[in-house]
């Protein structure tokens, strides 16, 4: 009996957390997003929000483009990560390791918005780049590196960056050193003894890495709106232009809803793929 | 048990304690929803010493502070400053706003016209929601150097300037280049047909001139950054954004558009759930002596509706707004109407096309 | 004249020096391995055992000297190409492959055909008494299991050299038994040659035609078992290689290559050899079997010959000894107790004459250690 209560004791903290900040501002927000506004105060209940997304295309291509960009700045992270954790992992010792860690850390130190005028100063015409290229005589005039999906992809990454190298300086640490020697020492070459032994072994760390980046991505609403430019179309600025802009709570709670049911499936299609369970990822 | 009883009797004794030092401190802090500039740190220590009332700042705009009174229903802040267009409707909608009482206010402080044209755009079933406080315009902010030749919205779409203009992605955007168009949009207000193919329009010139934009600036300073290395020559922005930059380099000003400068007014608003209604009749009354305004009108950039503060204005700063604004100007200024419920929609929509038009 | 064709060594190592900073690894080692033998190199953790076995692999370059295999210098070799394979200390079995994976693993690097792989893997499956296991995942498998897979994935691509690092140091003794026999009948088995290293004197005792002793970087002495056994070349060997009684001593006369010795524990003993010791000190070796229990017959015939009580009797079967303390003396030592009846009855605290020749006891100048 009181072992019972100690354990309800002991859920309580995490059953409100879920129940008070995550469950119920959802349902509120589902039936806020089952809500059209007909009159000036006045709301008829239906499908009308889900249908409007559905019929617009603007709304559908903007959903896609958010989707795809966010995996390929998943694939890119992932690309540009694996090399940078496998260093810190396997490569690197003792003092280094921490050293490079700390390197990965420290942008994450400043605020994401200071990090994204950081990139802005960079590659903006009259930024750092453009000079350097200027001075070095490889470019006539000013180069605008901002404002385009290529800056926005950078920032996206940059940003994520950090979310990928732990998970996988974690999975490759826990990788013992006589498989690769042995993988070398029957005859494999870097590249088999990468693809037949490091990379298996180190899928659950791609997984969870690439789910944390993938939802970061998918949610990020700074860089893409600051960094991307005028032809910037981000899933999450089209929620906030309809809650905060245009005070239209309803088609924003539902384009929520779709974004959570997006972020789901993704996941979900992305374990399936890799053969992986969302406990074993997250075990 | 005893103990129990002491240690129960003590917590509950200490929470009510804690609750009365809450209540007791909010009293007295005036909780302040506002623009960048309309509160400044001087004033509000002057205010303090006076009153013995703390004020507690919160920077915001239009579009935020009313998603942000409607997501509290109204509470959270004791005074907001929203436009005077934007508190009529979100009033009628969201009942976000408390009636105000002129009695506790001294009228006399205020220049009247302004005064009587804002109680009036902010009328909602016989009560009056805003008084006003400071007023501006929006236009164009050129480098004469570069771009001279910009005398109108339109003009930003020039094919000389290409990717070297920029402007907001916003209802003012639409506003100005429908009256740049030759178009007026404040006389379709009622008519929502007729509104809607005006914004149609605007769009469609808007889309055209999408690959001339840099980029659309979201933030005062992203906009003054872009000025300012001249990576953008001319931009619509506010007055207050040209002057500033004039200060700094001669070349660059604002400039009222052939077609007419926006005008607008931010007001004073009583948040439906105000906590402090006294001290934010404290506030107003004490900002609007013409000897703060002028303080305020220094910090803010802009004018203020408070009589006579002309008289302590920097003169600098009316220098520069007579430059801009000759007197054909300031009678050409198109003040913005009170925006009937549900424009704001045709207007996203349109918005949302013209960002990914390509 | 002509020379007739010697078959090279297998394996040969010629002088190797491996430095890590200012640290000797390993310093001047050299030996041959001759085909289809059994060789172990045993030493304690830290001797530069597993930095010798590295570099043979090709893991690791040597400071200094050569490798060859079959006569053939392999130093600009890398792993991956030499014709050696390496069984590790804790297997490194791919856990994420199937056993027939792990065994096809190098065949498909060799760029064999998958009939020939099938073919090969079911051969080396049945050859090591595991045949339909193929499909098995590798955490299926029990621990002595798992050791003949790794055998067998290195085995089946017919290295000229096995290498093997500890591989039974994770199992447990009554398994590690069963291995070793069955380790060397792999070995007879595929006539291969295994270079074993190991900490553990009995593996490399049971299982090597032949074997090193390694000390700090050093090779003591290499030989057959019995010849590391019985005839020590260093006090290291004498210690490190089975059981011993050891003593600290002097030596107090010398007569031809022999004489007599004190411990520090006041034991006075005559020894057949005595090496030259500066300062006239030694440490002497006497091995637990040596020591007769009872009356064994009359004196003068140089044995030496104490009363002793019996301070505790360990009872292991057939490995059972005594712990006694020699009367009038401190020295404590140890004796094996053989179960054949006479002395079943010992009991702590029984009084028990003892003896040994004083050939067995072995005698170097004071190492130190």
């Amino acid at each position: 009996m009181s072992a019972r209560l100690s354990l309800w004791l002991l859920m309580l903290p995490v059953l409100l957390w879920l129940g008070l900040l995550i469950i119920l501002p959802h349902i509120d927000m589902f039936f806020v997003s089952l809500r059209t506004r007909v009159g000036v105060g006045e709301y008829e209940y239906g499908l009308a929000n889900y249908a409007a997304f559905f019929t617009e295309p603007l709304y559908l291509r903007t959903f896609a483009r958010t989707a795809i960009m966010s995996v390929l700045a998943t694939a890119l992270t992932l690309v540009i990560a694996f090399p940078v954790a496998y260093f810190i992992a396997k490569v690197a010792r003792g003092r280094w390791q921490g050293v490079l860690f700390l390197f990965c850390l420290v942008p994450f130190w400043v605020s994401e918005l200071v990090r994204t005028f950081g990139w802005m100063i960079l590659l903006r015409e009259t930024g750092v780049f453009s000079s350097v290229l200027q001075w070095a005589g490889l470019a006539d005039g000013p180069v605008e590196m901002l404002y385009n999906d290529a800056a926005m992809m950078v920032g996206l990454v940059y940003t994520s960056m950090l979310f990928m190298v732990v998970p996988l300086v974690t999975t490759l640490q826990s990788l013992d050193d006589s498989l690769v020697e042995a993988g070398y020492d029957l005859g494999g070459n870097g590249f088999t003894v990468f693809r037949e032994i490091i990379l298996p072994h180190a899928v659950p760390g791609i997984v969870s890495g690439s789910i944390v980046v993938f939802m970061l991505s998918l949610g990020n609403y700074l860089t893409p709106t600051m960094l991307g430019g005028k032809d910037s179309l981000w899933f999450t600025e089209m929620i906030y232009s309809q809650f905060i802009v245009r005070f239209n709570w309803e088609l924003g709670a539902a384009f929520g809803f779709l974004l959570l049911a997006l972020s789901s499936f993704i996941v979900w299609a992305a374990l399936k793929l890799s053969g992986q369970t969302l406990e074993k990822t997250l075990g | 048990m005893l103990t129990n009883g002491t240690i129960l009797r003590g917590t509950v004794a200490t929470l009510l304690g804690l609750g009365a030092l809450s209540t007791s401190a909010s009293a007295e802090t005036l909780r302040l929803l506002t623009w960048g500039g309309y509160a400044p740190e001087e004033v509000i220590e002057m205010f303090t010493e006076e009153t013995g009332i703390e004020v507690e700042v919160t920077k915001s705009n239009n579009e935020e502070m009313i998603a942000k009174l409607r997501a509290t229903g109204g509470g959270g802040f004791d005074l907001a400053q929203p436009s005077q267009d934007r508190i009529a409707g979100p009033q009628a909608e969201f009942d976000i706003y408390k009636p105000i009482d002129l009695s506790k206010i001294e009228t006399g402080l205020f220049i009247e016209s302004m005064l009587e044209a804002t109680k009036a755009n902010t009328t909602v079933d016989g009560e009056v929601y805003g008084v006003p406080h400071v007023w501006g315009t929006s236009g164009l902010v050129v480098n004469t150097a570069e771009a001279g030749s910009v005398a109108d919205y339109t003009d930003l779409c020039n094919e000389e300037f290409a990717g070297k203009v920029s402007y907001r992605l916003k209802r003012p955007t639409l506003i100005g280049f429908a009256y740049a168009m030759g178009l007026d949009p404040f006389a379709a207000y009622g008519d929502e047909a007729a509104y809607s193919d005006i914004v149609a329009q605007v769009e469609e010139k808007l889309i055209e001139c999408k690959a001339n934009v840099k980029a659309y600036w979201d933030g005062g300073d992203q906009l003054m950054g872009l000025l300012r290395s001249g990576e953008v020559v001319a931009s619509m922005a506010w007055d207050t954004g040209g002057w500033k930059l004039n200060a700094e380099n001669p070349d660059i000003t604002f400039v009222a558009p052939a077609s007419g400068a926006l005008g607008w007014i931010d007001t004073f608003a009583l948040p439906k759930k105000t906590k402090a209604e006294d001290a934010a009749y404290k506030w107003i009354n004490f900002v609007m002596k013409p000897e703060i305004a002028a303080m305020i009108t220094a910090s803010a950039g802009n004018f203020t509706a408070s009589n006579g503060a002309d008289e302590f204005a920097d003169d600098e700063l009316k220098a520069r707004f007579q430059a801009s604004f000759p007197q054909e100007a300031i009678d050409n200024i198109k003040w913005y109407p009170t925006v009937p419920a549900g424009l704001e929609a045709i207007e996203g929509a349109a918005l949302d096309r013209v960002k990914a038009a390509n | 004249m002509t020379e007739s064709p010697v078959t090279p060594p297998d394996l040969e190592c010629r002088d190797i020096v491996r430095d890590f900073g200012d640290t000797r690894a390993v310093d001047h080692v050299s030996f041959d391995v001759p085909p289809g033998s059994f060789f172990s190199i045993l030493g304690p953790s830290g001797c530069g055992k597993t930095t010798l076995m590295r570099m043979i692999a090709g893991f690791q370059p040597p400071s200094a000297g050569d490798i060859l295999i079959k006569g053939r210098s392999v130093l600009d070799v890398p792993p991956n190409r030499r014709p050696v394979n390496m069984v590790f200390q804790h297997l490194a079995l791919f856990p994420m492959m199937s056993v027939a994976e792990n065994i096809g693993y190098g065949l498909r690097r060799q760029g064999l055909g998958r009939s020939e792989r099938d073919e090969k893997i079911t051969a080396v499956l049945d050859r090591i008494g595991l045949p339909g296991t193929g499909d098995r995942r590798i955490d299926q498998l029990s621990g002595g299991q798992k050791q003949r897979i790794a055998i067998a994935r290195c085995m089946v691509m017919e290295p000229d050299v096995l290498l093997l690092d500890e591989p039974l140091g994770a199992l447990d003794l009554k398994l590690r038994e069963h291995m070793k026999v069955e380790l060397k009948a792999l070995q007879a088995a595929f006539d291969t040659t295994f270079v074993y290293i190991t900490h553990d004197q009995g593996e490399a005792l049971v299982m090597s035609d032949r074997i090193a002793v390694m000390n700090a970087g050093r090779f003591e002495q290499i030989g057959t078992g019995p010849e590391l056994y019985h005839a020590p070349a260093t006090g290291f060997v004498a210690g490190f290689v089975g059981d011993s009684n050891r003593w600290t001593a002097t030596v107090e006369t010398r007569a031809g290559d022999g004489g007599t010795i004190r411990t520090a524990e006041g034991l006075t003993c005559s020894v057949a050899s005595l090496p030259d010791a500066p300062g006239g000190q030694v440490t002497a070796f006497l091995r637990p079997e040596s020591i007769s229990l009872g009356d064994t017959g009359a004196s003068g015939d140089g044995r030496n010959r104490f009363d002793a009580t019996v301070d505790t009797v360990y009872f292991n079967g057939a490995n059972s000894h005594l712990r006694l303390t020699v009367d009038g003396t401190a020295a404590q030592l140890d004796a094996a107790l053989p179960q054949t009846g006479a002395f079943q009855s010992v009991r702590a605290g029984d009084r028990i004459a003892v003896s040994w020749g004083a050939d067995k006891l072995v005698c170097f100048p004071d190492a130190g250690n």
